[in-house]
């Protein structure tokens, strides 16, 4: 293969993001009786499907309104009513999410209209739209702008003021952005530690990781209840994670880029902290000190002695990671948490790419590693795996850090991959590795430590017994 | 226990025999929020195009249909792998109103001149025939320049079913086939058709008919060369599996070349042999063929019977489900599951046509269920009320099995082990004996707790 540094291509090879409807049935996926349904071509919904069947090893059930030639000539309006209709009849779902694909966004559809419509027949369950145009952004994007939605049309401005929206100081508002089950189930636990009454939204750790059945549940059980979504406006506070989306928040218009913590912020008066993913020790003492300063409740001993092991280990592991260089890639928002994480361990971040490309990726590292490690640190967004790879073929690294669609760049450069994120489609369990607080950051270190150990011993002639 | 419900639009494209009178509806587009197992026109002509290994594969739209269809199935190739590339348009929101065509062109030329591939198929997306783009003159520009065929291929999601993804790649295949006539072909010469090679089976497939004297011109498209697809038109048959995909070439090389077909299947001791045999009968005039092949298969299968008799003990009376994308595969893996002493309690498929059903109908036992068309549900619904011991399907159905504590074994594009041919026979019936064998039905909620344990 002939490699052109220099050229700039115009066709994306291998793709280091997916499509904005992907993001948005992921979050309608998380939510209580809810089904997800994309308003577009049927390859959308079975696409989709699949991919996250591959990740969660879970059945992933996302409706289509199924386009035929007429239907994009017409309009998809009699499509998407007949879709809720038998959705509803096969399902009963509490709730059913509708995103746009580029088809229907491209035809010009009128959702909004389409949904109103319809929205107070009283056999339906509770309608919720984003617009999610494949051209435009990534599934990050889709993501958050479904959290959104769902926080906007089920807390209407209308309602407010009334007796369910007193304040309720121990009930604290999540919005963890793209986390694994273990991340919410890891956060959950925090909150029951320290009495505090979650909304977690989106929260698939239940239906997207559950056990065998005794029969079949048409939709399984578990996600945001629908009345907690409810509860979100007289929260005594909205804890938001990443950086790059704090940053995209304060620049943006609300239709556009703005977070569901600032709409709840500006509708409701709910207080928000916006901080990083909270990955190693800094960034999960921010988080402990966000949740102390919304909820004046201190952090519990558990958590104290989870850090302190942590730092012990960052001791013990210290001479395997000074200056070992490692390749992040994969959304802005991980990225950061992952490199503030690395940074602190001795690790340099020789390159944090992302297919995202918010603008910010550059200031959120900027905001957790220190000048001296930023002055190595390569950034790119809005990059696929192909100029990741090129650029990581100059920088000699020792690791990739990722999700697994790195692996084929990865083994082409003989470079070991560590697997983290979405999707992990070559190994079991990646819905089930722990990312954040200061446990999750030890699970991290000791793959990241061993799995540059089991390099050495199998590149060594020696065959070490110890390490 | 409670029912799942089955949408009344449906009811037409479900049939169990000796219960209903058949009235099968089938070659409908899927039902708007049905969530069907199908996939869209796309897909049908990316699974057939993809396997060809040293060609260009670009996807001209935003970036999901290329992202989600990365490395997607097996289809080995024994030399280049530029088909396991992901290469994308990656259409924005400015080129969905200024038109993609620009963008287009300039990828293709870019890609051909790093990849140096022997032609280039672009894959029209949704939007594409929307916002107007012109890819048939973009293709035609390209190919003149780079002196490369370009070949557009018709596959807009909604346009149709898969089943007209399948049609649009055999015309850009089509439009292949006739460049090369420098390869020599003999009288006894074949292409096989519909063959993908997702854990090796063209290899396998390939090495038989070496062995009885017939060569395998091309391969549509397991481990497919540009070349060899070129001077497809110079081989004396046509040899199809998998016909739902590809019937539609063997008909236009029948018309155009003369060329004769015949439909096999290469899953199954019998139809694997017949697939043997149906070649050599057509080269009858070398009788040396038949020779070789009646020793060859008389060998084959002495090599994989102890195998098969000791899992058939095992597998004896228990009860199979099918759901696969063309009806066709389903009636090896019916005769291969009785092979197994198994019964199949469920058949069902993503395309089938009503003289497939039909064929199903005669084939099965009275009591299976057959589905067109399906979806989660109403999979859930037969297989728990049928009380099936194996699933085989696709990614999309596994699961479904598994939630329910039912044996699966992968017969689309994830299996890694060849599963055609004579010991494409003997891995499956390990696989087989392996799922449903397994210790680990005894702890799940639907095995552990049978009603006599429970009364």
């Amino acid at each position: 293969m002939k490699i052109d540094s220099s050229l700039n291509y115009t066709a994306t090879r291998n793709a280091c993001k997916l499509c904005t409807p992907l993001g948005a049935a992921l979050v309608f996926s998380g939510i209580e009786g809810s089904v997800p349904l994309l308003h577009g071509s049927q390859g959308c919904s079975t696409y989709m499907r699949r991919y996250l069947i591959s990740h969660y090893k879970e059945p992933v059930d996302i409706a289509s309104s199924n386009f035929t030639e007429e239907t994009a000539i017409f309009g998809g309006g009699e499509n998407l009513r007949l879709a809720i209709e038998n959705v509803t009849q096969q399902y009963s779902p509490a709730m059913i999410g509708i995103a746009t694909t580029c088809l229907s966004e491209t035809i010009g559809d009128d959702v909004p209209l389409i949904v109103n419509s319809i929205k107070d027949r009283n056999d339906l369950p509770v309608l919720v739209h984003v617009s999610t145009p494949s051209y435009s952004g990534t599934h990050v994007d889709g993501f958050h702008e479904a959290v959104k939605a769902i926080v906007d049309q089920l807390n209407p401005a209308e309602g407010f003021g009334s007796a369910e929206h007193t304040q309720d100081k121990k009930v604290l508002n999540i919005l963890p952005g793209m986390l694994s089950n273990e991340d919410i189930r890891h956060l959950k636990s925090i909150m029951e530690t320290m009495a505090i009454q979650p909304v977690i939204l989106p929260d698939p750790s239940e239906r997207l990781d559950g056990s065998p059945w005794m029969e079949y549940q048409v939709i399984q059980s578990g996600g945001t209840s629908l009345s907690d979504i409810r509860r979100m406006g007289s929260a005594t506070g909205t804890l938001e994670f990443g950086r790059v989306m704090g940053l995209r928040s304060k620049h943006r218009s609300v239709s556009k880029g703005q977070s569901a913590g600032t709409l709840l912020e500006k509708r409701f008066d709910v207080a928000l902290k916006s901080i990083g993913i909270p990955i190693g020790v800094r960034e999960t003492d921010r988080f402990f000190s966000a949740i102390e300063g919304l909820t004046q409740l201190p952090a519990a001993s558990r958590f104290v002695q989870e850090r302190g092991r942590l730092i012990d280990a960052y001791v013990d592991c210290n001479k395997y990671l000074a200056g070992k260089r490692a390749v992040i890639y994969g959304e802005e928002d991980l990225v950061v948490g992952l490199a503030a994480f690395l940074s602190e361990t001795g690790i340099i971040p020789v390159l944090c790419a992302s297919g995202g490309m918010s603008g910010f990726l550059r200031q959120a590292l900027e905001e957790v590693i220190s000048p001296s490690v930023m002055k190595q640190v390569s950034v790119k967004d809005g990059v696929d795996f192909m100029e990741i790879e090129q650029e990581a073929r100059q920088l000699h690294p020792d690791l990739f850090v990722g999700n697994s669609k790195g692996y084929a760049s990865a083994r082409r450069l003989k470079i070991p991959l560590v697997r983290v994120g979405f999707p992990i489609h070559d190994r079991v369990g990646g819905s089930r590795i722990l990312h954040i607080g200061y446990k999750g950051a030890l699970n991290l270190l000791d793959t990241l430590v061993n799995t540059l150990l089991q390099t050495r011993q199998e590149k060594s002639e020696i065959g070490y017994s110890y390490l | 226990m409670e029912t799942i419900p089955v949408l009344k639009e449906r009811e037409k494209q479900i049939f169990e025999k000796g219960m209903d009178s058949f009235a099968m509806e089938c070659d409908k587009k899927s039902l708007a929020g049905s969530v069907s197992q199908r996939a869209c026109v796309f897909c049908g002509s990316r699974v057939v195009l993809y396997p060809i290994a040293d060609a260009l594969h670009v996807i001209h739209g935003p970036i999901g249909c290329a992202a989600y269809t990365w490395d997607i199935r097996g289809a080995l190739s024994s030399g280049p792998e530029l088909h396991r590339m992901s290469f994308s348009t990656d259409l924005s929101e400015t080129d969905t109103i200024y038109g993609g065509e620009k963008k287009l062109e300039n990828a293709l030329n870019e890609l051909i001149d790093l990849y140096s591939p022997a032609a280039a198929f672009v894959y029209s997306t949704c939007i594409v025939g929307i916002i107007g783009d012109d890819v048939e003159a973009i293709c035609k520009k390209v190919a003149k320049t780079k002196k490369i065929p370009v070949l557009p291929v018709h596959s807009a999601g909604f346009k149709g079913t898969k089943k007209d993804g399948y049609k649009a790649a055999c015309d850009a295949l089509f439009k292949l086939i006739g460049r090369n006539d420098s390869t020599r072909v003999s009288a006894t010469s074949i292409n096989i058709l519909g063959e993908f090679n997702i854990g090796g089976e063209a290899w396998i497939i390939r090495e038989y008919y070496k062995k009885m004297g017939v060569q395998v011109v091309s391969v549509m498209t397991g481990d497919g060369r540009v070349d060899e697809i070129g001077a497809a038109h110079r081989a004396s048959l046509n040899v199809v599996q998998c016909s739902g995909s590809m019937i539609h070439l063997a008909k236009k090389m029948e018309l155009e070349y003369g060329i004769p077909y015949i439909r096999v299947s290469y899953f199954g001791i019998e139809d694997m042999a017949d697939a043997l045999y149906d070649v050599a009968a057509h080269f009858k005039s070398n009788p040396e063929i038949m020779k070789r092949t009646q020793s060859m298969v008389r060998n084959e299968i002495k090599a994989i019977l102890p195998e098969l008799n000791w899992a058939r003990k095992d597998l004896k009376g228990k009860k199979a489900a099918i759901y696969v994308g063309g009806a066709f595969k389903a009636f090896s893996l019916i005769k291969a599951l009785k092979h197994l002493g198994m019964r199949v309690v469920l058949a069902g498929s993503q395309t089938g046509s009503r003289e497939d059903y039909r064929l199903l109908r005669d084939m099965c036992d009275f009591g299976t269920v057959i589905l067109d068309d399906a979806n989660p549900l109403e999979l859930a619904k037969y297989i728990i009320e049928k009380d099936a011991d194996l699933f085989i399907g696709g990614v999309k159905e596994r699961p479904i099995a598994y939630k329910l504590g039912i044996g699966f074994c992968d017969h689309n594009h994830e299996r890694k082990i060849p599963l055609a041919g004579f010991i494409g026979m003997k891995n499956f019936t390990k696989e087989v004996h392996a799922t449903v064998m397994s210790p680990v039905w005894q702890l799940v909620p639907r095995r552990g707790a049978k009603p006599e344990f429970v009364l």
